[in-house]
């Protein structure tokens, strides 16, 4: 059946279409969303070839090796516009983004290599990857083994060899045993010193604390001085261990020749990891990536936040929302009984509910403005006065912290369980109330008995919601609490154990601030990747529970009204 | 509850005492647990209401006026009291802490005195020449704390007054002294008396001009410190000044010794071109004022001049660039009055404000920026002769009749006004009036541009490029979904769509700033073709899905067309993008933004406008699109079933019986997704320069009042003016966001009322 274009413009089904269109254009874009942070974050983990190549530019060739981190086609003239000395003969050229690495030795991570002046590639099953502390990955072959200065075993050559297998599994052992070597040092630096460098601190606000309230007597003195010196005591010994600790840590170091010939050194201790992509067959490669992934989740971030993991942004984040969950869960339901069961329905109480219902709608920033000024700067202002007078100059809660970081987001998401919860209250069956009462209960009993437990889904979902949204906001943490890098978890085995007044990290603001403040963004940017898919998997499944409950209840509720 | 009337059954005593006991509990319970709830309700209610008072509560400090008290020293009001020492005051001041003043007579005597008693403290005599009186007296800038002391002889002395704080016994004392920064000998300014004189000049390099009508003579002296013996040598160069051609009244050199100002008789004053030190210039002779010039002074920085005259009228001017590239002096500003003739004239330290005291003993305080009069209040008789200002601009000394007066000045933000906000201002060094937002500067005597304007238009132009993309979206997705989308894919799309509300901002930012702003750059003439071709794409694909035969369409039922069309889009965008480069080259020579800023002199920045549109447009298609979906699925079904019963179409239906219906619905979600988009911060922060431009350019960026707070606000000291100007922006959000969303509730509730009738 043929219809003409007059005719089907006439029908309206165009129009049809083209609504059709916005919401496959709505899908594609969600879609394709997801799946670039999906396929960027993940594919971080896995680990590239190194690829091996000559160089030749204006008839100068050099040797070059890295992992190839993107290829993109540009327009041949835009490159000789750029003053790169190409044959026009061709409209575009392919390029290659390298991860060239031994930034110590070449000034930057990155470079990009012309698909035809990069000759003779290979993938050397000898070229190793380090993963360093600082400055980055380096890139090279393996020439020799130290110990103490003396050099203990060589191997030359480009080509994989037995006595090279023997070497490589030589320094495999020599990296473990640094790394472990490491794990006990950080024991006693971050645990042991840091308990004692706590009560130290502790110590001083006390005596401080005695002299504001011009205690004359010494026996107090005399007691802080005394465990001031045994502490000191214990300090040295530690002090005495670590010494001994870094020098059997510092006892081995490698050579490499990286690509254009240079041998670099470099200790053992500064090693996180050592492996040979090239080498490696598929199991192995899964291996290493599900150990790098665990990385991720699990350990310190390294180099200014652009390598290793986020686990202290993860722990900032769960904490700051526990915290705001524990907070806004009592005062949202309670907000919601009083005004869908106590209060007066009239003018006013409209007024509120809609007050309420816009404060929703209200820019985070501004909450983050009234945490600022309300919480940090008047309410822990005042606190200190009256209960850290002995820390001052030093501000204890009248600075930006964990605590204040809560409750403005406590303040933030509040109304979105007071809606959700009234929701809830608003659905119970009128008949059923009436029921409690008739009974015999009394108002109280009927709230706790019936009500509450049959509109708890809903306040589940009402919390959820809430702390789907609390853990993706950033711009008010960034006036009242976050950091990029925290120096201790605000939870560990010092009294008090959760430290309210420390600052924290912060899975969102970790993405602004890597991606956006850090010094070599080129490097961070996978890592940035990774993050933001954890916090959308985290927040899609918050999500998605809150909409299972809401669907669950209203199976619930059809039932109940029949 | 009575339980009297109750059929009592013999084995169920409900009247035990331990059953009252247990009702009677119960009821308190009851009781407390409903004042409880009163109380928590109202007080997280209140809490939440808080924010608007709070807010309100930081703000309202800056619209306050002045106010001055007597200054009160150990719970006692300070009495005036006589001038200490003898002689005319040449010059007075205070120290930082307004507890020190110092005064410097025309016997040469300079004294410092408690300003609370009067007492004098120290007393210096001037070593003068011998012979030589003083003749006049020149200040470089009142917060130099550095003047001199012209002779009769031609010579001239320098001085510096200063204060070391010690604190002995824990209790504050203040030494004063006085400093020679060109050392101790009188330096030698021209042959004759120096009936005139001006100083100034900065670190090292300073310049002093003085004489009389028929010889005027400039100094240039640089001072270098020797490297290896840490001695100063002075280097001095002289040179004549022309004949001013007007009677001198009063001399004044910038800072940078390029230009002198000479005020002359009545109202006439000179501006004299220094730039070519052998060789000055006189640039503009005019009529600055049509009566005598009473006062004449610089301001803060010294690149402005206030120039009082007899009339009582008070005016800025500085120089202005003018068409042909030269300086000229310009009236800039005239002050509100008293229309008293103006005695004296203190300039602030600190900022941009100035006060005078005039005939009337009417003490008047301003500020130049926010042209402003902060304050008017009759403080002393007719015959006040001298005013100046401490440092922290917290206290005022007076001189009437031989007596001092101090007085307490509260002025904490008079740079703030509402044209310094909204309006245009010309600051100093501008071309012309402007709406500028600089919120701080390196250097100290910096005049703060705080115009809101270009914030606010950033916000709007931020929302306006969102709503572009997302509004059409997000209806026409909303509508197909509600009125064409088969039930089952429906309860899938929506909340996937939902779900997209609660992706974080920030990621949203990250990848705009990271990866969309970088990829449209290079695939510039890609996009616009994708806007095009997408549209044409699914015509084209409807047109020929309809000429298909029956038996290949029926495979897809109704309201499953939005799948097949997913496919369409993304070959289309493909195609688009794939074919950005060959366009590149053949329509733009290679290259877009070049074509866009040499040949049509756009401005092209990475991060722009259409980044933020698209991204931000994506933050709040959810919001429109979930409101908007609502109100259309809940057009009662009668309706549109009527409508098409009668024979219309089904998109004669929704467009003539469904959407009117809907439309206030409609509305409301697009204001409240305008809300979200006008409040949003992460995407602008990271997807934007932040530049604070006034300029519609789909190419650049903007910043916004969100991203202005995010990012200066934990810069912003607590409790100053930029600190409350950032509350205000945040109340300024607040309000809108906040009138927008009631509006849309408000009409969303009448539309529930209504549906409800039908």
């Amino acid at each position: 059946m043929n219809i003409s274009v007059k005719e089907w413009f006439k029908s309206g089904s165009p129009w049809v279409w083209l609504n059709a269109g916005a919401v496959a254009i709505s899908l594609i874009m969600v879609v394709g969303l997801l799946g670039l942070i999906a396929v960027r974050g993940l594919s971080h983990f896995w680990p590239a070839d190194i690829v091996q190549g000559t160089y030749t530019v204006d008839g100068q060739s050099k040797t070059i090796a890295g992992e190839v981190v993107e290829t993109n086609e540009v327009l041949t003239k835009q490159l000789i516009e750029a003053g790169i000395k190409i044959p026009d003969d061709t409209e575009f050229s392919t390029r290659h983004l390298l991860k060239v690495g031994n930034r110590d030795v070449y000034g930057s991570d990155f470079s990009w290599a012309l698909e035809q002046f990069f000759t003779d590639q290979s993938k050397p099953a000898m070229l190793f990857t380090a993963e360093r502390r600082e400055w980055g990955n380096l890139y090279g072959y393996l020439r020799s083994l130290k110990e103490s200065g003396k050099e203990i075993a060589r191997v030359d050559g480009y080509d994989q060899s037995a006595e090279y297998i023997a070497l490589w599994a030589e320094l495999d052992k020599r990296v473990e045993r640094a790394l472990k070597i490491r794990e006990d040092i950080l024991v006693i630096e971050k645990h042991e010193i840091g308990a004692i460098n706590y009560e130290l601190e502790r110590l001083r606000l006390k005596e401080r604390g005695l002299q504001l309230d011009n205690v004359t007597d010494q026996a107090p003195y005399a007691a802080i001085n005394q465990r001031r010196k045994e502490l000191d005591a214990a300090y040295e010994g530690m002090q005495q261990r670590l010494l001994d600790l870094y020098t059997q840590i510092n006892r081995d170091a490698l050579t490499a020749e990286v690509a254009g010939g240079k041998v670099v050194e470099i200790q053992l201790a500064k090693i996180v990891r050592i492996f040979r992509p090239n080498a490696m067959n598929t199991g192995e490669k899964m291996l290493h990536y599900a150990a790098k992934l665990w990385e991720f989740v699990s350990d310190e971030p390294r180099e200014a936040n652009t390598e290793g993991g986020i686990f202290p942004a993860i722990f900032g984040t769960v904490m700051m929302v526990l915290l705001m969950s524990l907070l806004v869960t009592p005062f949202g339901v309670i907000a919601a009984v009083y005004l869908r069961e106590y209060a007066k329905q009239g003018f006013v109480t409209r007024l509120i509910r809609i007050a309420v219902n816009n404060l929703a709608g209200v820019p985070s920033i501004v909450y983050g403005v009234f945490g600022l000024g309300f919480f940090v700067y008047f309410l822990g202002g005042n606190i200190d006065d009256l209960f850290f007078a002995a820390a001052k100059p030093a501000p204890t809660f009248g600075t930006p912290g964990l605590m204040w970081a809560s409750l403005t987001l406590a303040l933030l998401t509040v109304p979105v369980v007071i809606v959700a919860t009234e929701e809830g209250l608003s659905r119970i069956p009128r008949a059923l109330r009436e029921g409690s009462l008739a009974l015999g209960a009394t108002k109280f009993e009927t709230l706790m008995k019936v009500v509450l437990p049959m509109a708890s889904p809903a306040m589940m979902t009402g919390v959820i919601l809430a702390i789907a949204r609390a853990a993706g906001e950033v711009a008010p943490l960034m006036l009242v609490g976050v950091v990029k890098l925290a120096p201790s978890l605000p939870l560990d085995g010092n009294y008090p154990f959760i430290h309210l007044d420390q600052k924290f990290m912060h899975l969102g603001f970790h993405i602004y601030d890597v991606g956006f403040q850090s010094p070599n963004v080129e490097a961070a940017r996978p890592l940035v990747y990774a993050t933001a898919l954890l916090l959308v998997l985290v927040i899609a499944l918050l999500n998605m529970s809150a909409i299972a409950i809401r669907n669950h209840l209203r199976e619930k509720y059809k039932a109940l009204e029949m | 509850m009575s339980i009297e009337n109750s059929s009592v059954i013999p084995d169920l005593d409900f009247n035990t005492p331990a059953a009252r006991r247990g009702r009677k509990l119960r009821a308190l319970k009851d009781k407390v647990a409903s004042v409880g709830i009163g109380l928590g309700g109202v007080s997280v209610i209140i809490a939440i209401l808080l924010i608007f008072f709070y807010l309100l509560y930081e703000v309202i400090p800056m619209f306050r006026s002045a106010e001055v008290q007597p200054w009160v020293h150990n719970d006692q009001v300070v009495e005036p009291y006589a001038v200490p020492g003898a002689g005319k005051t040449l010059y007075m001041a205070m120290e930082e802490q307004a507890e020190i003043g110092i005064r410097v007579t025309d016997q040469g005597n300079i004294i410092f005195f408690s300003t609370t008693s009067g007492e004098v403290i120290k007393s210096i005599q001037a070593s003068l020449p011998v012979g030589a009186t003083i003749t006049s007296f020149a200040m470089v800038s009142e917060n130099s704390r550095m003047f001199a002391l012209g002779l009769s002889n031609g010579q001239a002395l320098v001085f510096k007054h200063t204060y070391k704080s010690t604190y002995p016994d824990g209790k504050r004392v203040i030494l004063p002294n006085i400093a020679y920064p060109l050392g101790e000998q009188p330096i030698d300014v021209a042959s004759t008396a120096l009936e005139h004189l001006t100083i100034s000049g900065s670190e090292g390099s300073y310049a002093l001009i003085g004489g009389n009508q028929e010889n005027l003579q400039a100094i240039f002296i640089s001072q270098t410190e020797n490297m290896f013996t840490g001695d100063v040598e002075l280097e001095e160069s002289t040179t004549k000044l022309p004949d001013l051609g007007i009677k001198i009244k009063k001399m004044l050199l910038m800072p940078d010794l390029a230009w002198l100002f000479v005020a002359g008789e009545s109202g006439k004053m000179a501006v004299v071109n220094l730039r070519n030190q052998d060789a000055p210039v006189i640039t503009q002779v005019l009529q600055a004022s049509s009566s005598k010039i009473t006062t004449f002074d610089l301001l803060l920085g010294g690149n402005a001049l206030l120039l009082g005259n007899a009339e009582g009228d008070v005016s800025e001017w500085f120089l202005v660039r003018d068409d042909q590239g030269e300086w000229q002096m310009t009236k800039i500003r005239s002050f509100d009055t008293g229309n008293t003739s103006v005695s004296d004239l203190a300039i602030e330290h600190r900022r941009k404000g100035f006060a005078t005291i005039d005939a009337a003993g009417e003490l008047r305080l301003y500020n130049t920026t926010a042209n402003v009069n902060v304050l008017a209040e009759k403080v002393a008789q007719a015959n006040a002769s001298m005013i100046t200002l401490a440092p922290r601009a917290n206290a005022a000394l007076i001189e009437e009749g031989g007596k001092l007066t101090l007085l307490h000045i509260d002025n904490e933000h008079p740079e703030v006004s509402w044209s310094s906000l909204w309006g245009k201002v010309w600051y100093e060094g501008y071309e012309e009036p402007k709406y500028v937002w600089q919120s701080s500067a390196a250097n100290n005597d910096f005049e703060p541009k705080f115009s809101l304007m270009p914030l606010a238009f950033g916000t709007l132009k931020a929302a306006f490029y969102a709503m572009i993309l997302a509004t059409p979206l997000a209806i026409c997705g909303a509508i197909y979904t509600a009125y064409f989308m088969v039930p089952t894919l429906r309860r899938k799309v929506k909340p996937f769509i939902e779900l997209m509300e609660a992706l974080p901002t920030v990621i949203l930012g990250f990848l705009a700033g990271l990866w969309l702003a970088p990829f449209m750059e290079e695939n510039l003439p890609g996009i616009f073709v994708t806007l095009l071709m997408i549209p044409l794409a699914v015509l084209a694909f409807a047109y020929a899905w309809a000429q298909m035969p029956k038996q290949i369409r029926w495979l897809v039922p109704d309201g499953w067309d939005a799948l097949l069309l997913i496919p369409v889009i993304m070959l289309a965008t493909w195609f688009s993008i794939s074919i950005s480069p060959s366009i590149e080259l053949t329509l733009f020579d290679g290259n877009m933004r070049h074509w866009l800023t040499n040949d049509l002199g756009i401005a092209y920045d990475q991060r722009n406008a259409m980044v933020i549109g698209i991204a931000m447009g994506f933050a709040i298609i959810p919001t429109i699109f979930s409101i908007t979906e609502d109100a259309i699925f809940a057009v009662p079904k009668h309706l549109s079933y009527g409508s098409l019963a009668l024979g219309a179409t089904p998109w004669q239906t929704l467009t003539r019986v469904v959407i009117p219906t809907a439309s206030p619905g409609i509305f409301s979600a697009v204001m409240i997704g305008m809300g979200r988009a006008v409040g949003e911060t992460m995407i602008v922060l990271m997807a934007t320069g932040n530049t604070p431009i006034m300029d519609a350019n789909i190419f650049e960026g903007m910043r916004t009042l969100a991203a202005n707070i995010a990012v200066e606000m934990p810069e912003s000291e607590v409790g100053s003016t930029h600190y409350r100007i950032l509350f205000l922006a945040a109340f300024v959000l607040f309000m809108f966001t906040f009138a927008v969303n009631t509006m849309a509730e408000v009409i969303r509730q009448r539309l529930r009322n209504k549906y409800g009738s039908l």
